[in-house]
């Protein structure tokens, strides 16, 4: 080794004073080696340039270098594959550069708020997932492909409905009445998560093919750069962007099929039949028995069909004109839903262009993504009227309403409140919408000319949905049989523009072993929804307006603002002390001139154990302690004025009073807080990332604690104070921990077998600590989660000292025999002799304690199989559906008809006389579950068609089984409420694909 | 940092200070709400404020039927926070007049003489009132002559809003009454307290009556005199028949006898030339609104235009199931009924049933339901809808025969009289035998025997059973006239309160107390108990004995 540098030298000094002879006098020669700083080895192909330079020199396979610079370089870089680049001050002509090799999982670039980082560079507390690790099978709205990928994170699919969507919880909530949806943003586009008429969700037109990664931002430090809108968490999806080179094509296919395992658990024709005999025979009453019907229809089975999802989507990708690096796809998806008439259609189309003019100077990145979808809703209301219709009476009869069997009365119309038939519910209404959205941005990063370190970044966005369709339910519909039908059209268009203008200064100062990057923006939101109102007609005569639904105004612009500065500071210093500091100030239109600007500054600071400590470990790849603390803010609250004084008119003229002979309508005066301001929440996290043995087991802990405070909350305020006796306004306290865990190793790695293993779990308490003004001893909480029986019964409360929906019901008594619930029988738990209100306690809660995701993988040679299941442990439910349809009087309807009962009623027999039955605690179940969500195999055949393209094939079963305790149909609801009549039921669902690059 | 670093900082940053501010852009304001100054620049804005106070009585929100509710608070838009249907069980279904099959909540704690201060129905029906004070005291901070004048309008439209300044009073004095009756006592705001978060103060039982007293006879020259406003707005003759029922019961309120004043204002009405119109079902028909000749003050609904389950549409459809056709709506609601109690007040026939060949009042009851079997006027089971008397007073039919407004026969078109002459001329008679002065027994006996001469169909039926002479002018006599004359019209709580009756052992009906046969319960039922989620929201106010 020795001997060869001592030659190399001479030989190198010589070649400079050759090349300086003849060399244009401003240049000189810089030579050098460049070798391994594990063990010092000589590395092959280093590129080696001047910095703000593109060509240079690489290394030989001894690692030498031999470069012409002019003779104002004072930096040049250093990159290689596998190792982390440098940039070394020329402080002569003979270098010696030593490159660490890096840990690829630490160098992967993360998404995060305003920018992007190294993931060993992180202060926060922020996991992304990218398209490899995707939820498997048919899956048509973004947010379900981090389905148990993320610790902390709760998808809950509202159900089985064509493109329908998930509710998305992030650490828990954090909101009484404010939302508690996390923020999205699609390639640096923040969106509104509020849905539009004609829409089954507003994820569902981002197709999930277009999806580089999903990064989730958890702690106040990742969120706090969005301020007033971050208290939720936020959740970056990044598309999928060109790259240079020559134009590759990639198409993909799925063919699924959607099929119903599980109903609930239903009376059967016999048993309704004997029952409503033996109730005749006992109370002589035959008004029931006369009622019944001869036939055994399954209504569920009438409801439900197999349904098949049909999605196809190309892309292109590559540079245009060898200058531009784009990317282009269509996509093409047909679902049907099982709900019979439900259907959902989706065209997309995403075109990304991301070229640099001014000699690199000049970055544009533009993302235009265009979908339009077509809906069929189906009528929902049919599943609820499927469980709950006379199972002895047949589909079809002779009547006046489409031939569909309905209840009437002696004069043939039908019984105004009774259960409609499910099958003429589907068939008769025929509610379609068509959604056009257009989402794009155009994002400048020039690079200034006179002072490169300095970034002037520009961001223009434009999120433009519009909606609309025609709910039409037939004239011969017993539904709407007094108007002759009822033929509705609506319209809807939501706009949300953003400009957004920033600085960003980063500068490496080698001499103080610091990087700094300092970021400065000034942006702009605006969110305009334009509403178009319209009445509905009838059938009868010539299309009569439908009484009452002649709407006041033709359009309604209801409308918010946001404008916002901010500013960030990274610092790192030695790469080892990393520090993060934000603040932002949002302004809102929501709240009045005295009280709309909230500031959210945010701390984080991330120590590298590893290179502190452990720098030469073969063990440890990587160590890191994370804390930060941080405010963020909650603004959304529905009411985009709350602060304003305003009167508002009648809505519709069947608000009008009669003096003299005219009508006149209304104009009444709102209630209103003036004084009301942000809902703030302190956050703070403690967090280790680590990893060992070349990655083979790597993970993260995090603890965090969230206070809110200054909730906006809707609670009672003194009679005659204000113009209503409830008023959103600032009061009370939520307190969050939790306990995150996230570990992914890899047990088996050879050369042809590779096992991957990971999973995450969570813990997370959340408690409300005050929820009023003034103090009262008898104030119980606020009643919430309304349930059936007759009039509204509240179920739930916001409580002090509980979790948010907390349930609060009376003790059910049990025959200590036979272990069954006794009827009407409750403890009296204050012993004064009479059960009321003051008897009811507060019992389980909604919210699970625990979430669990698990995933793991096997690859063999070109064969892989891979599955993923979550769950929730500490939840519960109430069993809406038992209370309201286990009972006679279920049954028996008042009203003189027949109803299907939950099976559930022959083991209790209650009667549904007693009103406190539906506040039983008999009904709170434990709705903790596992769900193995997904099994996927695949196989890579490898190059195909004259090895001009690969294929890749592959098989799944998604919602494949639920393990629970839960007694009726399903343990996950997306109501945070925890009630549960019927969802839309959720299927299992098969599907094959195969892709093919070229 | 060198300075060279620093200016080009600074140049650099120019860009960014360049970006207008967008403060100013922050002020929004909804495209259709107006701001106060707006509402009141016309006239017509006015009127459609003063529309409001009158008709929050009629219905619940700015939506018709439901949605957009004026009081929220978790409650039930259509049976919880609507006037008509909130005052009739509060002063119906704790009677002998009215019981209910239906299981909402507490609903079956009226009947039972058993609420307590968690019942959301009373939350409700505590909200409502005080929420029209509030629209009330808005519109009074509006329309001082001052304001009025400051916003140019003058002539004819400021003497007419000087007028409903009046009125609204009157409301306001009104809607203090029904908390009175109720509760005893009242959160109290005038158009001096502003609107925000603060803590009202309350008032007694005197003061408030007081207040009530002072406010009537306060806009006695405002008003306009008897029988000159155009229908639906009050006048002088509300006034006094308001006055007349508060002093009949000034006993019950405060204490002390005001039966003088009582027959005082009960006459004034009577000499204003209100008379009682042939045929007594025709008052509670789809076109009610007609009949100005009797009906002194009314609650103004409507089938296309006034919208709300819980105004009249409530009596055409709750009290009917399948012979809901005689009701002239499309369905019934199955739900509420009279006990046996209201029936025993009328007539019989040889059979028992009811006599409906003279007194043609209790025809209201004598329907298809009752007539099939006669033991269906016991109620065995509250919960079962076919035991109990259905009752037919309100009926969305035209007198006329021509088609109601509401096509589909959902929404009535029957106007809710709140006053009318009958219940003066029973004043008048009740007060002369409380031993008020200025009134004479045979004039008493007169004005009884014309609602009885109506009653059997303008005569005194066979025999002149009907007619009354001096031996039954008694006390009991005037209680059961005003039974059979005001049944379901929210009298009967009041009345049996008056009497001694409403919580004692002396007169039982069925189900009183919550037992088939009737008992007695704590006499803190002649009051109801302030909702308890008011007493956290204002610590302020306090409860009423015994709750």
């Amino acid at each position: 080794m020795r001997k060869k540098r001592l030659l190399a030298r001479p030989l190198a000094l010589l070649l400079v004073l050759l090349l300086c002879m003849h060399a244009f006098p401003q240049n000189k020669v810089i030579t050098g080696k460049v070798t391994d700083s594990k063990d010092g080895s000589p590395i092959q192909g280093v590129t080696v340039v001047p910095k703000g330079s593109r060509t240079g020199a690489t290394t030989d396979e001894k690692g030498y270098f031999h470069l012409t610079v002019k003779n104002n370089v004072s930096v040049l870089v250093f990159s290689s594959i596998g190792f982390t680049a440098k940039e070394v001050a020329v402080t002569g002509a003979d270098l010696a550069v030593s490159l660490t090799a890096f840990n690829a999982s630490l160098s992967e670039v993360i998404v995060v708020a305003y920018g992007t980082r190294r993931k060993g560079d992180l202060t926060g507390a922020v996991t992304s997932v990218t398209a490899k690790d995707f939820q498997k099978g048919e899956i048509a709205s973004a947010e379900q492909l981090l389905q148990g990928k993320v610790a902390g994170l709760q998808i809950t699919p509202g159900g089985g409905a064509a493109g329908g969507g998930s509710r998305i919880r992030i650490r828990g909530v954090s909101s009484l009445n404010g939302s508690n949806d996390p923020l999205i943003v699609i390639d640096g586009m923040p969106i509104e998560s509020n849905n539009l008429p004609g829409s089954a969700n507003y994820l569902n037109t981002i197709n999930p093919d277009d999806i580089e990664s999903v990064s989730v931002q958890k702690d106040a430090s990742a969120t706090a750069l969005y301020g007033s809108r971050a208290s939720n968490g936020v959740i970056i999806i990044t598309t999928k962007k060109g790259a240079k080179g020559g134009v590759k094509y990639s198409f993909n296919t799925k063919l699924s099929l959607a099929h119903l395992t599980k109903y609930i658990d239903v009376l059967s024709a016999d048993q309704v039949r004997s029952i409503i005999n033996a109730d005749a025979t006992a109370t002589g009453n035959n008004s029931y028995k006369n009622l019944l019907g001869t036939s055994s229809t399954n209504w569920q089975k009438m409801v439900f069909r197999d349904a098949t999802a049909f999605d196809n989507n190309i892309s292109a990708s590559g540079s245009l004109a060898k200058i531009i690096p784009f990317r282009l796809s269509f996509g093409y998806l047909n679902q049907e839903g099982i709900l019979k008439t439900n259907t959902f259609d989706r065209y997309s189309t995403a075109l990304n262009l991301s070229p640099k003019f001014l000699d690199d100077h000049l970055s544009v990145n533009v993302n235009l993504k265009a979908a339009h979808t077509n809906n069929r809703f189906a009528d929902e209301g049919a599943i609820g009227a499927a469980v709950s219709f006379d199972p002895t009476q047949p589909v079809y009869a002779k009547n006046n309403y489409g031939g569909y069997f309905e209840w009437l009365q002696a004069d043939t119309k039908p019984i105004d409140l009774a259960t409609r038939n499910p099958l003429g519910l589907l068939d008769l209404r025929h509610n379609t919408s068509g959604v056009n959205r257009f989402l794009g941005n155009i994002q400048l990063d020039y690079k200034l000319h006179f002072f490169p370190d300095l970034h002037v970044l520009v961001n223009l966005g434009l999120d433009d949905a519009k909606g609309k369709g025609n709910d039409n339910i037939d004239s011969i519909s017993a539904t709407n049989y007094k108007t002759h039908g009822k033929f509705t059209y609506y319209q809807q268009e939501k706009r949300n523009t953003l400009t957004g203008i920033s600085l960003l200064y980063s500068k490496e100062i080698p001499s103080a072993k610091s990087k700094v990057d300092v970021l400065l923006t000034h942006e702009y939101q605006d969110f305009t929804t334009y509403a178009y109102n319209y009445a509905s007609f009838g059938e009868r005569g010539n299309k009569d307006t439908v009484p009452g639904s002649a709407p006041q105004f033709a359009t309604d612009k209801p409308e918010y603002r946001l404008e916002s500065y901010l500013g960030r500071l990274n610092y790192t210093f030695a790469d080892k002390y990393l520090l993060t500091a934000s603040l932002r100030r949002d302004a809102s239109s929501k709240f009045s001139p005295a009280t709309r600007v909230g500031y959210f500054p945010a701390f984080a600071a991330a120590w590298k154990l590893k290179e502190e400590f452990f720098s030469n470990s073969g063990v440890i790849s990587e160590l890191k302690l994370r804390g930060s603390w941080g405010i963020t803010g909650q603004q959304d609250v529905g009411n985009l004025y709350p602060y304003l004084a305003r009167y508002s008119r009648s809505t519709n003229s069947a608000a009008e009073y009669q003096f003299g002979n005219t009508f006149y309508n209304f104009l009444r005066p709102v209630a209103y807080d003036a004084n009301i301001k942000w809902e703030t929440t302190t956050a703070a996290d403690l967090g280790m990332d680590f990893s060992f043995l070349n990655n083979r087991i790597s993970g993260t802990v995090d603890v965090y604690h969230k206070k809110t405070k200054d909730l906006l909350s809707v609670v009672p305020v003194p009679p005659g104070s204000n113009f209503d006796i409830t008023l959103l306004t600032n009061v009370g306290n939520m307190d969050s921990k939790g306990v995150e865990f996230t570990l992914n190793t890899t047990p088996v790695r050879t050369g042809t077998v590779t096992w991957d293993f990971g999973f995450n779990i969570t813990y997370n308490t959340s408690k409300i600590t005050k929820l009023l003004k003034q103090s009262d001893p008898n104030f119980t909480g606020i009643d919430v989660s309304a349930v059936g029986g007759g009039l509204t019964n509240y179920i739930g409360k916001f409580a002090v000292g509980y979790a948010p929906y907390v349930f609060n019901v009376y003790k059910q008594v049990y025959d200590p025999k036979t272990g069954l619930p006794i009827d009407g029988l409750f403890e009296d738990r204050n012993r004064d002799g009479q059960i009321n209100d003051a008897d009811r306690y507060f019992y389980k809660k909604p919210a699970p304690d625990v979430l669990l995701g698990i995933n793991t993988q096997v690859t063999y040679k070109q064969w892989s199989l891979a599955m993923s299941a979550h769950g929730t442990f500490g939840n519960y439910m109430y069993n809406q559906y038992n209370s309201n349809n286990g009972v006679l009087r279920a049954v028996k309807n008042p009203l003189l008809f027949i109803q299907n009962g939950a099976s559930n009623y022959l083991q209790t027999q209650f009667t549904g006389s007693n009103i406190n039955e539906y506040l039983s605690d008999y009904y709170i179940e434990n709705a903790s579950f596992v769900r193995l969500d997904n099994i996927n195999v695949g196989y890579n055949a490898g190059k195909v068609f004259n090895k001009k393209a690969r294929l890749r094939v592959n098989a799944s079963v998604n919602n494949v089984f639920v393990i629970t305790k839960y007694k009726g149909l399903d343990p996950e609801t997306s109501d945070d409420k925890g009630l549960m009549f019927t969802i839309y039921f959720r299927p299992r669902v098969f599907t094959l694909g195969a892709s093919i690059d070229f | 940092m060198s300075s060279s670093i620093i200016k080009k900082l600074l140049l650099a940053a120019v860009p960014a200070l360049l970006v207008t501010s967008c403060a100013k852009k922050l002020d929004l304001f909804p495209q259709n709400d107006l701001t106060s100054a707006t509402t009141y620049a016309t006239a017509a804005g006015y009127k459609s404020v003063l529309a409001k106070v009158y008709g929050t009585l009629a219905i619940t929100g700015n939506t018709g039927p439901a949605g957009a509710p004026d009081i929220a608070g978790g409650l039930d838009e259509g049976s919880q926070v609507a006037f008509i249907r909130g005052f009739f069980n509060c002063e119906e279904l704790p009677t002998d007049e009215a019981v209910v099959a239906w299981n909402d909540q507490t609903i079956h704690d009226f009947h039972n003489l058993a609420w307590t201060s968690a019942d959301p129905f009373l939350k409700g029906m505590y909200a409502r009132p005080i929420y029209d004070i509030t629209l009330a005291n808005e519109y009074l901070r509006e329309s001082t002559d001052a304001k009025v004048a400051s916003r140019g309008i003058t002539g004819a439209d400021a003497a007419d809003i000087k007028k409903s300044r009046a009125e609204v009073r009157f409301l306001r004095a009104f809607n203090y009454w029904v908390m009175l009756d109720l509760f005893g006592k009242s959160t109290f705001i005038t158009e001096a307290d502003g609107i925000g978060t603060y803590l009202p103060k309350e008032i007694s039982r005197a003061d408030l009556f007081n207040y009530i007293e002072s406010e009537l006879k306060a806009i006695d020259g405002d008003l306009a005199p008897a029988k000159t406003i155009e229908y639906g707005r009050v006048d002088q003759s509300a006034e006094w028949a308001l006055l007349a029922r508060l002093y009949l019961n000034a006993q019950v309120y405060i204490g002390t006898p005001k039966y003088t004043e009582a027959i005082t204002y009960a006459s004034k009405v009577i000499g204003a030339g209100y008379q009682l119109l042939s045929g007594y079902g025709k008052l509670f028909m789809a076109d009610n609104d007609k009949e100005t000749a009797e009906i002194i003050w009314s609650i103004n609904c409507d089938g296309l235009h006034t919208q709300a389950y819980g105004n009249t549409t409530f009596f055409v459809h709750a009290p009917c199931g399948d012979d809901h056709n005689d009701y002239g709506v499309g369905g019934g609601w199955n739900g509420y009924r009279a006990t046996s109690a209201l029936a025993a007040l009328f007539p019989k026939d040889g059979s028992g049933n009811i006599d409906t060949t003279g007194d043609k009042r209790g025809a209201s009851f004598y329907t298809s339901k009752y007539k099939a079997t006669s033991s269906q006027v016991v109620i065995k089971d509250v919960s079962d809808f076919s035991n109990g008397l259905h009752v037919k007073k309100y009926i969305n039919i035209r007198s006329d025969g021509g088609p109601v407004s509401d096509v589909t026969n959902t929404f009535s078109d029957v106007d809710f009289p709140v006053f009318r002459l009958s219940e003066m001329y029973l004043i008048y008679a009740e007060a002369f035998l409380r031993g008020g002065t200025g009134a004479d027994g045979a004039t008493a006996l007169s004005y009884l025997n014309k609602i009885r001469w109506r009653a059997y169909g303008d005569s005194y039926g066979p025999g002149n059973a009907g007619q009354l002479t001096s031996g039954n002018l008694t006390l009991q006599t005037v209680l059961d006239e005003r039974g059979r004359e005001l049944f379901w019209e929210g009298h009967r709580r009041t009345d049996l309160i008056r009497y001694g009756l409403l919580t004692s052992g002396t007169y039982l009906w069925p189900w009183k107390g919550g037992v088939p046969s009737g008992t007695a319960v704590d006499d803190k039922y002649n009051l109801f108990a302030i909702p308890a989620t008011n007493r956290t929201a204002n610590p302020n106010l306090s409860q009423n004995t015994g709750y």
